[in-house]
């Protein structure tokens, strides 16, 4: 129960970096800073009000969650106004500046984010009113898949539309691209700032899940993993994203598990020293045998009646 | 003030030796190498083995040089530790950039110098464990240069920043003053057509990756003889190298100098304004800012 509600909540934010990097060749070095964007976004607009920060605004819980997402978004139209139009390794730069420096301030800002106790002082909506923890967590499970059937819809309708086509076009040649009259850094942004917001959702569910976030959720951790995910899932694949993370969650719990389980106590101090060391070499092994991921990118033929590409 | 001025040339010093190889790597290969802050940790680590070792076999070479808490052991450890460094920085490129480059694209050489550097960070803590050590538990008390405004300097201090100019002197040289230095700016203006000339393109891009390993070893022990040495060294690291390769502009030697420069001393000056929790966010600042003003660097060229 609470390994499908991390897993699907996760899947979400994989999804919207498929977005990114799988639709539109976009690498996020700071996956973690939008999805912390949405998770203190939602909890400073959704939690009561509280002594020692600003925030806890008690709106609504759905317009507290739209407004995280907000968060992340407003994020990334800052980055990418700054990055896009340059060559792609300084937005890998700059996300993960990002991330860095987002941690930093939630850790060091006391007034905005409690620093590095994190923000408490959260009521997870209707749970007084279900009065049950079984109960809650299966609806809250439930809200969660929804919105990960609804995401993924959503793209899988993007990338068929000619929207979706404009991207595919600019990631595989922008100078062709921009010869049909498209304007690469406009739809590069867009696709940024999309799904950069997606991003944003997970986090602001995460941050309800748990009612709390700390800069320890922040933790460029977070983005490795996510990103091992989608490599494994296979990017550009919005199933194979969803697959991805289902695996590569389970594994790491897995792993960590049988770790804290079996492993002497003197070991137990590196658990996370190996599940890095593992994750890493998932990365690169993938990469390296097989890029395309498990489940490749399938060429979509969005226009019927065309000729069938290949 | 002076004081901090002083420190930030210092670090500067530390990350310009790191920019130089970085700036190089990024140049040639067309990638953001994440994992080259991991490089120093190579070379500290290596060197602290190293020193170990010589310490063990000849105790006359444990003994500190004048008033600097270095010894002769520690220096010819770091001359190994750059051996070792810049092996293992063509290793990694054999084994696993190499074989990215020929499936993938660039982007999939970026994800993996990121899992490049998670292994390489970890093993090392596996290896030698989370705690900081150091080169030398002795104290070395820091000179009271001038009191009013006053100014500490270590003798260590001194010796790292003439070393590191010296080794970026001799980089020079080489670049400029061999044939080796031409093959190498003719392979990244243009790859074909060096080869063309009858450049062996493998054989340049093994030797840009030694020199990064060389110089990275060197910034690696540098970093652990003013700080100290753990697992971590390349995270934290990894932003002030890639400011400074950004603010010099990819692919200038000269820039990575003065781009390590003006972050190190950036950063220190802007502790006095800023809490210290706030330091590793500074770099990124200083890229924000270059970005808004000088997108290709200082000394860098526009691409397309």
């Amino acid at each position: 129960m609470f390994f499908t509600t991390i897993a699907s909540i996760l899947a979400i934010a994989v999804l919207g970096l498929n977005l990114q990097w799988g639709n539109t060749g976009l690498f996020n070095g700071g996956v973690v800073a939008f999805f912390g964007a949405g998770a203190y976004g939602t909890l400073l607009l959704g939690g009561t009000p509280q002594a020692d920060h600003i925030g806890g605004f008690d709106l609504f819980y759905p317009l507290a969650l739209i407004g995280g997402a907000a968060a992340a978004g407003i994020l990334a139209w800052v980055v990418g106004r700054l990055t896009l139009h340059l060559r792609h390794d300084y937005l890998a730069i700059a996300t993960f500046g990002v991330a860095v420096t987002f941690e930093n301030v939630m850790r060091n800002a006391q007034g905005l984010s409690g620093g590095a106790k994190g923000l408490r002082g959260f009521t997870r909506p209707l749970e007084a009113w279900v009065n049950d923890g079984f109960i809650y967590n299966v609806l809250f499970l439930t809200v969660v898949v929804v919105l990960l059937i609804c995401t993924y819809w959503f793209l899988e309708r993007l990338i068929c539309s000619p929207y979706g086509r404009q991207l595919r076009a600019i990631r595989e040649d922008e100078t062709a691209a921009r010869s049909l009259g498209k304007n690469p850094g406009a739809i590069r942004l867009t696709a940024f700032i999309t799904g950069s917001c997606i991003l944003g959702l997970a986090g602001g569910l995460y941050a309800t899940f748990y009612a709390f976030v700390s800069p320890q959720d922040v933790l460029p951790t977070l983005t490795f993993q996510l990103w091992a995910m989608l490599i494994v899932g296979g990017a550009g694949n919005n199933r194979g994203a969803i697959f991805g993370t289902f695996l590569i969650w389970g594994a790491w719990t897995a792993s960590g598990w049988s770790l804290a389980r079996f492993a002497p106590v003197e070991v137990q101090l590196y658990t996370g020293t190996m599940q890095f060391i593992l994750i890493g070499l998932v990365i690169v092994g993938m990469l390296m045998w097989r890029p395309q991921g498990l489940l490749p990118e399938r060429l979509v033929v969005s226009q019927s009646g065309t000729k069938k590409l290949n | 003030m002076i004081q901090s001025l002083t420190d930030g040339i210092l670090v500067g010093a530390i990350v310009s030796l790191g920019a130089i190889g970085l700036t190089m790597v990024m140049h040639m290969l067309r990638f953001a190498n994440f994992s080259h802050a991991e490089l120093l940790s190579i070379g500290a680590y290596s060197a602290l083995v190293f020193d170990a070792l010589f310490a063990g076999i000849l105790p006359s070479l444990a003994n500190n040089i004048g008033p600097l808490s270095m010894t002769w052991a520690l220096i010819l450890s770091m001359l190994c530790a750059m051996g070792v460094t810049g092996l293992s920085a063509v290793l990694i490129n054999e084994f696993v950039f190499k074989r990215i480059r020929e499936k993938g694209s660039e982007l999939s050489m970026v994800f993996a110098s990121f899992g490049v550097a998670m292994i390489i960070r970890n093993v090392l803590g596996l290896i030698f464990g989370l705690k900081s050590q150091l080169y030398s538990n002795d104290i070395v008390f820091a000179v009271m240069v001038s009191s009013e405004p006053q100014l500490l300097i270590k003798p260590d201090q001194v010796f790292v920043l003439l070393a590191a100019l010296l080794i970026m002197l001799v980089l020079h040289f080489v670049l400029s003053r061999t044939t080796f230095g031409y093959a190498l700016r003719a392979v990244a203006e243009n790859p074909s057509l060096a080869e063309v000339t009858g450049i062996r393109l493998s054989r340049i891009i093994a030797l840009v990756w030694i020199i990064s390993g060389l110089l990275a070893a060197a910034a690696g022990v540098f970093y652990g003889l003013n700080n100290h040495i753990n697992p971590v060294i390349g995270r934290d690291l990894v932003l002030p190298i890639f400011a400074a390769t950004i603010v010099g502009g990819i692919g200038s030697v000269f820039g990575a100098v003065l781009g390590g420069f003006i972050v190190g001393i950036a950063a220190n000056m802007a502790l006095l304004v800023l809490p210290s929790g706030y330091s590793p966010a500074v770099p990124f600042l200083i890229i924000l800012v270059l970005l808004l003003v000088r997108p290709h660097g200082l000394f860098g060229e526009a691409e397309t």
